[in-house]
């Protein structure tokens, strides 16, 4: 390199812009700046997830659209959403539209915390799975689905020679403090998966008396629980090594991580994978709504989905017979299984007794 | 030496600043957050201003109060087992050169620097079966095979030591330095063995700064939600890490300011407590 060359900028340029750019992150750009510059602020889940949208999708979004993608990392669970809404109270918006869980869009919707969306600048929207158009009680569109991913039964090659086949798998005593599990009821959606594996489906969980069956059933497998963990990092990487050979992971990272030659594997057991999504949704507070809206109908064309399915290993939010994904590439990004569709309604009425049971429950 | 104590507004300028820092970045949030812990709780949704105490009384149970108490007893003890280790290293510290100590400061510094997550996943992986310590000490014969230290309350209470062992000697550090060396002197001339001259000279002179060492460790380490989480099972979860539940993943503020609330009164009250018997045992 030469050290006088003119393209080097000069240690004052450089200063400045990060003093810029220190300022611009804590005080946050003009709004109008923004849309002139054509800027949309997009929230995903960090790690794999945010690195494979950055490299895959938001580049072709950008060439597409001209509109530049400013990539933020989300965490998972409901943390993202309490900032959201937190921000947006200060009328602010950390991201223009973010990547978020069922769960979080009731929540949300109750407070009205998500713009509503022109649906006839997103025609795409109509060929998204009817269950992933997020609506307001009134009708109006608040979310579309953007994609969906399975949590599925996660073992490490090297430990379990054999891929277990059921989740029933987690309850064998064989397996004492070789699990990792989600530490949230909510997050984790055991309950869905106790009452498919144990009792017969979901249905069971509509009274309180079943769901406190579920849970007695839940207390069994504690002794095999090792680690009850909030945060992906701090499974995947006991996962990898082996420190905790199973439990329930993510469909897609475990793939991505098997790609990189990791030994680890995700199995559908034959009760069904849990299949979980994220909605696009736009924070009230933001000012480029109408970006957001072109963002929306690009993620939802059926390449794009397709593309995701390749490149990000998510399941399409559209019929998979709109895109030209072969049966090979469909199948591992999905099962033929009948999925365990978690019971999101419960989260919602019964988030604080659920809560407080489940804690009772893993901590008692 | 006395100064003349300030009798005109003017005289009070200089601490206009750091009472403005104090009651903006220290009272202010701390106000909201007992106001919203008595504001109403809108299941599926957030919260809307009232004043009610069914925060408080779902606090009020027994199980809370047993994970209370394991908090407060946790913390009670990574602060003395601390001190504990933490003194006798501060005492040899400020006996050395110069050099040596600004060596160990700066280190200890760098420590403290860690954050609880670096600390936490460290400590799992010197934990580990895969690639802990136990495997050194199967390879020095020690122990026929690896096993896994965690999770264990042990392996918590060790992060935790190592997390406020830096801090800890921090704060002896100033007092141990001052203190007159002709003590011990006169110890030792009078016949003391030099540990007899530590426990009878040094530690009394000392008890206060001790005593005042463990409060401020016990409050650092009541803080700490992440390494319970990491290093232990679900029943050494403490508080903070239900605080953490409820305020970041049910979005129930109302109830993890209660928790907070309560969690700080507490504290304060035992703090309260233990300076009134230091005071009483000097008088």
């Amino acid at each position: 390199m030469h050290k006088n060359s003119p393209a080097k900028p000069s240690r004052r340029a450089v200063l400045a812009g990060g003093a810029a750019a220190l300022a611009a992150s804590t005080i946050g750009f003009p709004s109008i700046l923004r849309a002139a510059d054509k800027t949309l602020k997009v929230g995903v889940y960090g790690g794999y997830f945010k690195e494979s949208f950055d490299k895959h999708i938001f580049t072709e979004f950008t060439k597409a659209s001209g509109i530049a993608i400013e990539s933020v990392a989300e965490p998972t669970g409901e943390a993202w959403l309490v900032q959201l809404e937190q921000a947006a109270r200060a009328k602010q918006a950390p991201a223009d539209v973010s990547m978020i869980s069922q769960t979080s869009m009731l929540k949300g919707q109750s407070v009205e915390l998500w713009a509503p969306l022109d649906e006839a600048k997103i025609p795409g929207a109509k060929n998204v799975h009817s269950h992933l158009q997020n609506r307001y009680p009134d009708g109006r569109l608040c979310g579309v689905g953007a994609v969906s991913w399975y949590i599925t039964l996660v073992s490490n090659t090297k430990v379990f020679p054999e891929a277990p086949t059921s989740w029933a798998e987690l309850w064998d005593a064989k397996h004492k403090d070789q699990l990792g599990l989600l530490a949230l009821v909510s997050n984790s959606f055991l309950l869905e998966v106790t009452a498919t594996t144990f009792f017969g489906g979901t249905k069971m969980l509509d009274t309180e008396e079943g769901i406190l069956k579920a849970m007695e059933k839940i207390a069994e497998l504690k002794p095999n629980v090792k680690l009850w963990y909030r945060d992906e990092a701090q499974f995947e990487q006991a996962l990898k090594s082996g420190e905790i050979p199973m439990g329930q992971y993510y469909h897609d990272v475990t793939g991505l991580a098997a790609a990189d030659g990791h030994p680890v594997r995700s199995t559908f057991p034959k009760e069904g994978g849990i299949n979980d999504s994220g909605s696009w949704a736009v924070s009230k507070a933001s000012k480029a709504v109408d970006l957001a809206q072109v963002f929306i109908e690009y993620m939802c064309q059926p390449s794009i989905q397709a593309l995701l399915s390749r490149k990000v290993g998510t399941s399409p939010t559209i019929d998979a017979k709109l895109t030209d994904l072969t049966p090979e590439e469909f199948a591992a990004v999905s099962s033929e299984i009948a999925p365990i569709v978690p019971r999101y309604d419960l989260y919602q009425e019964k988030a604080d007794w659920l809560s407080q049971k489940w804690t009772e429950l893993i901590v008692g | 030496m006395s100064k003349p104590s300030p009798r005109r507004l003017a005289d009070y300028a200089p601490i206009a600043f750091p009472a403005g820092m104090l009651l903006a970045f220290f009272v202010v949030p701390f106000g909201i957050m007992i106001a919203i812990s008595f504001y109403h709780r809108v299941q599926g949704g957030f919260y809307e201003p009232a004043f009610e105490f069914a925060n408080y009384e779902r606090f009020l149970t027994a199980f809370f109060g047993g994970v209370l108490g394991f908090s407060l007893g946790l913390s009670s003890l990574v602060a003395v087992v601390a001190v504990l280790l933490a003194f006798p290293f501060t005492w040899l510290l400020v006996r050395q050169r110069r050099q040596v100590q600004v060596i160990w400061l700066v280190f200890l510094l760098s420590v403290l620097s860690l954050s609880e997550v670096i600390i936490g996943f460290a400590w799992s992986t010197l934990f580990s079966k895969t690639a802990g310590i136990t495997n050194l000490f199967v390879a020095l014969g020690l122990m026929d095979q690896a096993v896994s230290l965690y999770p264990s309350f042990g392996a918590v209470l060790a992060g935790m030591v190592y997390q406020a062992f830096p801090y800890t000697v921090l704060v002896l550090y100033p007092a141990l330095s001052r203190l007159d060396p002709t003590l011990v002197e006169a110890a030792r001339t009078l016949g003391a063995s030099p540990f007899r001259a530590f426990f009878n000279v040094i530690v009394p002179s000392l008890r206060n700064t001790i005593l005042a060492t463990i409060i401020m460790v016990f409050v650092f380490a009541l803080g700490s939600y992440l390494l319970p989480q990491l290093l232990g099972r679900p029943q050494q979860w403490t508080l903070s890490v239900l605080i953490t539940d409820q305020a970041i993943y049910q979005s129930n503020m109302p109830f993890a300011s209660a928790m907070a609330v309560f969690l700080v009164l507490v504290s304060l009250g035992l703090v309260g407590l233990s300076l009134l018997f230091g005071q009483r045992e000097k008088a």
